[in-house]
This record gives C-alpha cells, sequence and structure tokens, in this order.
C-alpha cells in the first residue's frame, strides 16, 4: 500500500506500534486496525494506561524495581525476609522469581550486566546501591540471580568481589540439568557445569 | 561459497530480535562473523557464549557476503570456566583480545591453535597466565609487530635480557638498561624461552609487556585502548600474589 494512502496520524500509530518487540509493520497495522475498530473498549483505555504508566511508574530508589510508589510494593512489604536479598538482572527476571513463589526476600535489579565486549561497565548498572546494601547491615545473605552466562557470571564475581569486604555470605543459583530435562537432550555447557557442580545423595 | 571449519566464538550481539550476528575465530579462515538464524533463541545462547569452541559451516551468496553459520559445540569452554572468577576472567580478556586485534578474514591458524591450548588450560591457574602471555606475544608476531627477544638492542649481547624497549620492542640486557630501568618493561625468562617455568610474579611482569605492545603497536592504530576484561586480568592476578 502507497504511504499516502495512510494519513498520517495513523502512520504514525504504526510507525510506533511497529517498535514494540515482537511486532514488526505488518503486525503494527494489524494492532492499529484492530485499536481502531475497538476504540471504546481498547483504543482509549490503552492510551489513557500508556499515559498514566508513563507519568507514575518509576524506578524504585532502594530496589531498581519499577513501581507506581517509592520504595516499590515489594520493599514496603513488611512480610518478606528483610535479611535475605536477591539480585536480579531485569524486573522480568523479578517477575519470574515471584511467580514461582521461590524468593520470600527483597531484591535488587541491576538494569542489565557487565559486558567488557559491549562498553557496559560498573557505572552504567546499578550496582553502587548494592554494595551500600550490603554494607550498611541488616543483610545476612545476598542471592545472585544472574543468567548463566559469561557476561552474567562475570557480574556475579565482580559483585563477589566486592561484596566480600561488607562480611555478608554471597550466594549463587545453581547450575544444571533443568526440572524435566533429559541428559541426551542438554547441551554441552549445562552438562559440563552440572557436572561440576554435584553433590552427594 | 561455503566452508567448514572450527573456532572459537569471540562475540555474539543480536540482530533483529530473534537473530545474532557472531564472531568466530577459525583455524583456516581467521576472524569472521555471520549471521546465525534464531541465535537468540533458548536453543542457540549457550553455544554463542564466547570462548566455546565449535565446528562451523559458513554458506554466503559471495566472499564479500556477510553469510550465515551452522554451528555445532566441541568444546564448552565457557561453561567450564564460568565456576571460577579468574578462568572466566581469562577467557573473557583472551576473546576481547582477539576481537579487538585480529583482523577480518585473514587466516592466522597458529594464533588460533595457541588459543585453543590457553582456553583448554583454564582450569590450571599455575599455566594459563604464561600460556596467555606467550598467545599475546605470538599473536603480535603474527600481526607483524614481533618483539626481538634474543639480544639486546643496545651491546647485541645475549646473555642477562631482562628489559625490554618500550620504543623499540628489541630486549635490552640488565647491564644496559640499569640507567633506564624505570622506562623498560620486564622480560621474564619464559617470555624469551630461556625457561619453561614461569612464576606467578613472572607471568604478570610478562602480561604487563605483551599489553603494552598489543595497545601501543595495534590497538592505538585505530584509536583504541586495551579491553578492560584483558586489564582486569593483570589486577586479578595481582591481587593473588
Amino acid at each position: 500500500m502507497p504511504a499516502a494512502t495512510i494519513g498520517p496520524e495513523l502512520q504514525r500509530l504504526i510507525d510506533l506500534l511497529a517498535k514494540m518487540p515482537g511486532l514488526g509493520p505488518r503486525s503494527a497495522k494489524r494492532a492499529a486496525l484492530y485499536l481502531l475498530k475497538k476504540r471504546d473498549p481498547v483504543m482509549r483505555p490503552l492510551a489513557y494506561a500508556l499515559d498514566e504508566a508513563a507519568n507514575k511508574v518509576k524506578a524504585c530508589s532502594v530496589c531498581g524495581n519499577w513501581d507506581s510508589v517509592d520504595p516499590c510494593a515489594v520493599c514496603a512489604d513488611s512480610d518478606r525476609d528483610q535479611t535475605v536479598l536477591c539480585v536480579v538482572q531485569d524486573v522480568a527476571d523479578l517477575w519470574a522469581l515471584e511467580r514461582a513463589g521461590a524468593h520470600k526476600g527483597r531484591y535488587h535489579v541491576l538494569g542489565g550486566l557487565l559486558s567488557p565486549l559491549d562498553g557496559i561497565g560498573p557505572d552504567d548498572l546499578n550496582l553502587g546501591s548494592l554494595i551500600a546494601r550490603g554494607k550498611e547491615g541488616g543483610i545476612s545473605e545476598i542471592v545472585l540471580a544472574l543468567a548463566a552466562t559469561v557476561d552474567g557470571q562475570t557480574t556475579a564475581h565482580y559483585l563477589t568481589d566486592h561484596l566480600e569486604s561488607s562480611g555478608v555470605k554471597v550466594t549463587r543459583l545453581s547450575q544444571g540439568v533443568p526440572v524435566g530435562g533429559e541428559l541426551d537432550y542438554l547441551d554441552e555447557g549445562t552438562l559440563a557445569a552440572a557436572m561440576k557442580s554435584r553433590r552427594p545423595y | 561459497m561455503n566452508f567448514t571449519d572450527v573456532g572459537i566464538v569471540l562475540d555474539a550481539r543480536a540482530h533483529g530480535e530473534t537473530h545474532a550476528v557472531v564472531d568466530v575465530f577459525t583455524q583456516s579462515h581467521g576472524r569472521w562473523a555471520g549471521l546465525v538464524y534464531g541465535g537468540q533463541g533458548k536453543r542457540m545462547r549457550p553455544l554463542l557464549q564466547a570462548g566455546n569452541e565449535v565446528t562451523l559451516e559458513w554458506k554466503g551468496r559471495g566472499e564479500d557476503s556477510l553469510g550465515h553459520f551452522s554451528l555445532e559445540m566441541s568444546h564448552a569452554r565457557a561453561g567450564e570456566a564460568m565456576g571460577e572468577r579468574l578462568s572466566l576472567a581469562a577467557l573473557s580478556a583472551a576473546c576481547a583480545v582477539a576481537l579487538a586485534t585480529l583482523p577480518e578474514r585473514e587466516a592466522h591458524a597458529r594464533a588460533y591453535t595457541a588459543m585453543a591450548v590457553l582456553l583448554a588450560n583454564l582450569d590450571d591457574i599455575e599455566v594459563w597466565p604464561a600460556l596467555m602471555a606467550r598467545w599475546e606475544l605470538g599473536l603480535l608476531a603474527e600481526l607483524g609487530f614481533g618483539l626481538t627477544l634474543d639480544r639486546c638492542a643496545a651491546t647485541g649481547a645475549r646473555e642477562n635480557l631482562v628489559y625490554v624497549s618500550p620504543r623499540s620492542a628489541c630486549a635490552v640486557s640488565a647491564e644496559a638498561g640499569e640507567p633506564y630501568k624505570d622506562k623498560l618493561l620486564p622480560l621474564p625468562a619464559f617470555l624469551r624461552g630461556a625457561s619453561s617455568e614461569a612464576s606467578p610474579k613472572e607471568a604478570i611482569d610478562a602480561l604487563a609487556t605483551t599489553g603494552h605492545f598489543i595497545e601501543t603497536r595495534i590497538l592505538h592504530l585505530s584509536d583504541k585502548q586495551l579491553p578492560e576484561a584483558r586489564m582486569r586480568i593483570v589486577e586479578l592476578l595481582k591481587g593473588r600474589l
């Protein structure tokens, strides 16, 4: 379809939708047409929700989680174990751990990983506040729940070095065979890590 | 055009939402980049970790095209190194140096073989720092910036060579270098092949020397500095002394 047949307002909407993860130009057009057909039930509430989220959702000044209140709901929850801190790369990882119900303590969101090859250094991440949290007392364990990648583990080692002096116990997630995983289908890296971190029955 | 080869993954960067452009140091074709379809997917991500040794097939329309790789793991070096901070730092440093220094599509088989030996020994802290220095020395020679370490630049002496001149990249004897020793770089005996063993201090000295020449002879040409991962490894080794 020639671009001139689409008005500038609609074209702008399509262009912006096409920037969303998972959406290309074609699916952006489909989404735009869907929104126009569902103006009242979807499009206007969506526009309102976007505007409200853009104005109200901010990074928590304590942990870096996204929320409309500061400190965030997780930090403010007094039922959580205040002595255990779980360090994650992104808010999506925090949500994953919450979904699993695997961690009942508090979190710290780094906002990325150290990557010397990509030029991402300690100043680009939320590391300073984590080290300060470790040193300010009241925390007995810091769990490094970071990706089992070269960048993830480089970040974990960096943090371990800097948290050593605080006297807090630093642990990391185990690496190995996933639940439901058959050895035959596992990649060699996972198998090697699983063999290295084997433990007595 | 297509070829099969073995290689070491140096870097993988996202291309779009699902694919990746991967830099591989291949044995017979040098540093070569190519697209990996689904490179950001669950199945491919473990394979595309820096340092992993792979067998590969590259296919492209012509020699100049980006082309695409089909990869299979041969040694999961990244997974092996992850548990040990120094091993992982060394793996990152070696990959960063190779990525920063090697020209694309120019075969350097000896540098490849030495790097594979280095990666295979990353679990032995007594061995790999010296291996890394030897590899970097060989890399400098492969790229046309070899050091002259068999005779003194000032006197021609072949004995008691303990320094390297940062300007001429030639060895300097202890006697000739005495007045300038603060400006000269250290030359441990193992680096010139006079000894097969290297103490931790000697390995650090050797890495300081090779790091200086990699930075000034190769990286400064393209206005780059020694990669951060490479600088960090020396600091970590010093912390162990």
